[in-house]
């Protein structure tokens, strides 16, 4: 009883792959988040699932049975549309019945479910109001009522929140995780904001170049990456990444500025070092200790954000308490512990500490 | 609707439907085409399937008559009405958005009402205007009713509407006068609208029945769709081809013309139908 | 008095404050420059329609010589005499008959056009422009067209029925037959406008509606009902007005295929006024039908109007 994606490709052109393989499980009830830049595939990905795209090569089974062929209608799930697809020309009550009136449900069950999902999104009140006659928020709220009145087990979900204000946004994704539970759906949700998945998914899939990276939990996605760019698209503000030698056995000299030591015993001479923000540490320099300058400093209320350039190229983000006092153009000290990641030239990670990558 | 989920005999149904239709609809072009290439004894023999083509009847169009007259009087007069309409539309349509002067609002009342009577209605006295201004049998008395619509100014005050207020506002900053700002700006600026409405206006004034019938006697101001209806109670039934064959000849260039400008046409459209 | 139509109070309120802003201020500059462009149109609007409408009017409340000289005011006696002439009702009924027909024939099948041309197929270009052909087609050339189709003795449906060995029909000689045939070759002629207008409409239904319409489990055919006909039903409406109003005014095709007859089968109102005024040369009664007419036409622009008004609101 899941969804599993085998080797699915979609294809347009003959040698332009818009997605590449993707191999993947969707347990029944979980959140999963298909997270990924624009253009990386992901919204293909999902209508491929709904049937609204033909899939190149590859199944994809739902509950057993491979729907490659079968309409969307056929595949009992719902979707809710990052335009909402609200009909304009229904009130907010036939709008969350119109699925139900498509598949002929009893005229009973109708008003029950319509009645039900509109008390879930609290918008009984405005049940005759036309969709232009909403706020934002409001439209969102019908388009989830529509997914939660169908009987579809199955939830689809195409960045649903990117057309709201930020405000907004975070109560909304509160509601609809809050929803998820509830009702235990199985929810597929696209996203190009890695906040949104990592607060609200179960697991996580990243795609970037039409292909997965990782598929994980979020501790998984973010303590062990796969490789550099799911390391630099998690967290904000996000890893920063240098180049590193090996020096001897058990040191890395980082981007010439600083040294680190190696936390077990690597082969590759030439490596790439991914340090969180957090896990760096600035002090301030005469000028011949100084291996960087600032060149800002945002304050944030509980915490600062100084970015830095290092002397020998590249700049590095590090977040400091906010009593601590810096200026632009200040010679720092920039350097770091233990706490990193390593990158092999090619952007693999390399780091060995037993942990479960998924690739 | 949903892309390409169509099964292949769902898809063969649709593209035998649709030839079917288009079959249909281009019947009459297929038959009176054909027609005008076949000898008119086969015709009433009710042979339609004879090999005998020739271009005789187009021959015959062209020499026996005046069929080139009726067609450069309706390409001069439409041509001429399409220029002025597309003028003093939007002219008016101009002074109607960009122009504060007292009494706007009950002159576009004004314009409004005159979309709502038609010209059919009132052809008794205007025919008698134009017999007073001695304009009958003339060029003239197939233009100068049509110099302006209200149509027009209506659907160019719409589209005029839609220019972003900066551009006047920068406009007044460079000092520019309304004649400049009109014709270097707005007219410009709605291109699309205006190519539309000179279609619109050429092929009223082409497709001009009533009046021209009214006002024009000889072949000298004798446009072509009166002259068509002149050549059918003239000629002999004998020379139906003829006719046929003139049909023709009227109605492949404004078909090419149509499927030229097809695509402004399309968009004008459904610019005045939204907007 | 006419109310503006709310699309434009819409525009009028997105441009109200930047209008504000810029230099809309009464000034002898404007009523300058709005009496040269303004003038030209006015001129021709008060000559050749403002003029003649009163002056029509003026003529109905008139009994006539026929020279057009009004003689005896006779007040409405020229309408309450029309209305009750079982001549004229015959007229009015006949036109209604066409209108109707012509108005719904040239949606419905338009409508399935459009609906078919819309389907994202290889080479569904050739079929719309195909389909638009009609638009090119002018008056004579259409009734020329048709009139050898239609006609009894040599026509193609005449040398079809003889080929079948069935009786061919009298599309030109029978009453009902002729009011057809008019018909037929009217809707012919709707059909590329017509058609052009609404597969637009069609096209501009945002693709999602569908999307998610598919995806809660409704079929093509409830989608067209329930998606298709709502979504463009204010520009069927703006078409259906455009119809009707063309249709009332129908005039050359008639000249052309039926004059009228056979028995005024097909004696529409345009037709009859032409007839009245210049062949029975009976003014009074010319202008008194085209006053009935402008009132007809004048409804159903209003309904028009109307209809702009609701567009931007469902």
């Amino acid at each position: 009883m899941s969804t599993i994606l085998k080797n699915v490709t979609k294809q347009y052109d003959q040698d332009k792959k818009v997605l590449d393989n993707v191999s993947a499980e969707i347990q029944t009830g979980e959140f999963f988040v298909i997270v990924g830049p624009s253009g990386c595939g992901k919204s293909t990905l999902l209508r491929m699932i709904a049937g609204l795209t033909q899939i190149s090569e590859g199944t994809i089974k739902i509950e057993d049975r491979v729907v490659n062929d079968l309409s969307p209608k056929d595949r009992n799930l719902t979707m809710v549309f990052q335009s909402y697809a609200l009909f304009p020309f229904l009130s907010v009550w036939d709008n969350v019945a119109f699925g139900l009136k498509a598949r002929k449900a009893d005229k009973a069950d109708i008003e029950k479910r319509v009645n039900d999902a509109l008390k879930m999104v609290n918008l009984e009140e405005l049940r005759d109001r036309k969709p232009r006659e909403l706020s934002g928020g409001q439209r969102q709220r019908v388009a989830l009522a529509r997914a939660v009145a169908s009987d579809a087990k199955i939830c689809l979900m195409d960045e649903p929140l990117s057309n709201l204000d930020a405000q907004l946004r975070i109560k909304m994704r509160q509601e609809i995780y809050a929803l998820q539970r509830k009702l235990g759906l199985t929810l597929i949700y696209v996203t190009h904001d890695q906040v949104e998945a990592m607060t609200m998914a179960d697991h996580i899939m990243v795609l970037n170049d039409s292909k997965i990276q990782q598929v994980g939990t979020p501790e998984e996605i973010y303590q062990h990456p796969a490789n550099e760019f799911v390391a630099s698209f998690f967290g904000v503000p996000p890893i920063n990444i240098l180049p590193a030698q090996k020096v001897s056995e058990a040191i890395l000299q980082v981007n010439s500025d600083f040294e680190v030591t190696l936390p077990h015993p690597i082969a590759h001479a030439n490596v790439r070092v991914g340090i969180r923000p957090t896990d760096m540490k600035v002090v301030d320099s005469d000028e011949l200790h100084a291996n960087a300058t600032i060149k800002a400093v945002e304050f944030l209320g509980n915490e600062k954000i100084v970015h830095a350039k290092m002397s020998h190229g590249g700049e590095v983000s590090v977040i400091v308490s906010s009593e601590e006092v810096f200026q632009p153009y200040q010679n720092v000290e920039i350097t770091a512990d233990s706490e990193f990641l390593l990158f092999d030239v090619d952007g693999k990670n390399i780091t060995n500490k037993g942990a479960v990558t998924h690739a | 609707m949903a892309e390409n989920n169509k099964s292949l005999p769902k898809r063969i149904l649709t593209y035998v439907l649709l030839i079917a239709l288009a079959l249909v609809i281009l019947a009459p072009f297929f038959i009176g085409i054909w027609t005008s290439f076949l000898p008119t004894m086969n015709i009433a023999k009710g042979d339609l399937f004879s090999t005998n083509l020739s271009f005789d009847n187009y021959v015959a169009a062209f020499t026996k008559t005046p069929i080139l007259r009726y067609l450069a009087n309706s390409f001069v007069i439409s041509t001429l009405t399409m220029v002025a309409q597309l003028l003093f539309c939007s002219m008016s349509a101009y002074a109607f958005v960009f122009l504060k002067f007292k009494g706007r609002n009950i002159l576009f009342g004004l314009f409004l009402v005159t979309m709502m009577l038609p010209f059919e209605a009132q052809i008794i006295p205007n025919f008698q205007t134009v017999k007073f201004l001695g304009m009958l049998d003339n060029y003239s008395v197939l233009i100068v009713p049509f110099l302006t619509s209200a149509f027009g100014t209506f659907m160019l005050r719409q589209s005029f509407k839609q220019t972003p207020a900066e551009l006047k506002e920068a406009s007044d900053i460079e000092g520019l006068n309304h004649f400049q700002f009109y014709w270097n700006v707005v007219l410009p600026y709605n291109k699309i609208s205006m190519i539309t409405l000179g279609a619109y206006s050429f092929l009223g004034a082409w497709n001009q029945y009533l009046w021209p019938m009214l006002t024009t006697f000889s072949n000298n101001s004798r446009v072509i769709q009166n002259g068509l209806r002149q050549l059918q109670s003239e000629e002999t039934f004998n020379d139906w081809r003829m006719i046929q064959a003139s049909a023709a000849i009227i109605v492949i260039p404004t078909i090419i013309v149509l499927f030229i400008g097809q695509h402004y046409f399309k968009s004008g459209l459904n610019e005045g139908a939204v907007k | 008095m006419l109310k503006s139509p709310t699309t434009e109070e819409a525009i009028e309120k997105k441009q109200a404050s930047s209008k504000k802003r810029s230099t809309f201020k009464l000034n002898a500059n404007d009523k300058y420059f709005s009496l040269l462009f303004l003038g030209p149109s006015l001129l021709i609007l008060g000559l050749f329609v403002f003029y003649p409408m009163i002056k029509t009017f003026y003529i109905s409340m008139f009994l006539t010589n026929t020279l057009g000289k009004t003689s005896v005011f006779a007040g409405f006696s020229n309408y309450a005499e029309l209305l009750t002439s079982p001549d004229f009702l015959n007229s009015l009924v006949v036109t209604l008959a066409y209108v109707l027909g012509v108005t719904f024939f040239t949606l419905a099948i338009s409508l399935l056009l459009a609906n078919l041309a819309s389907k994202k197929l290889p080479g569904i270009g050739i079929f719309r422009t195909l389909y638009s052909v009609t638009m090119g087609v002018s008056v004579s050339v259409a009734a020329i067209f048709w009139l050898f189709i239609f006609n009894p003795s040599t026509g193609f449906f005449a040398i079809i029925a003889n080929a079948l060995k069935l009786t061919p029909i009298n599309w030109l000689t029978d009453p009902s037959n002729a009011m057809w045939a008019v018909i037929i070759t009217t809707v012919w002629m709707n059909l590329g406008f017509t058609f052009l207008i609404l597969l637009g409409a069609i096209e501009s239904v945002p693709q999602t509606l569908y999307e998610a319409a598919s995806v809660e489990g409704a079929s093509p055919r409830f989608q067209f009902f329930k998606i298709t006909l709502p979504m463009i039903s204010p520009t069927l409406f703006f078409v259906s007005t455009i119809t009707i109003i063309d249709a009332f005014k129908s005039f050359g095709l008639i000249d052309l295929i039926t004059k009228g007859g056979p028995t005024n089968a097909t004696n529409m109102l345009v037709y009859r006024i032409y007839k009245d005024a210049f062949y029975s040369g009976n003014y009074a009664q010319a202008s008194t039908e085209a006053i009935i007419l402008t009132v007809i036409i004048a409804a159903f622009t209003l309904l028009q109007f109307k209809f702009l008004e609701k567009k931007v609101n469902y």
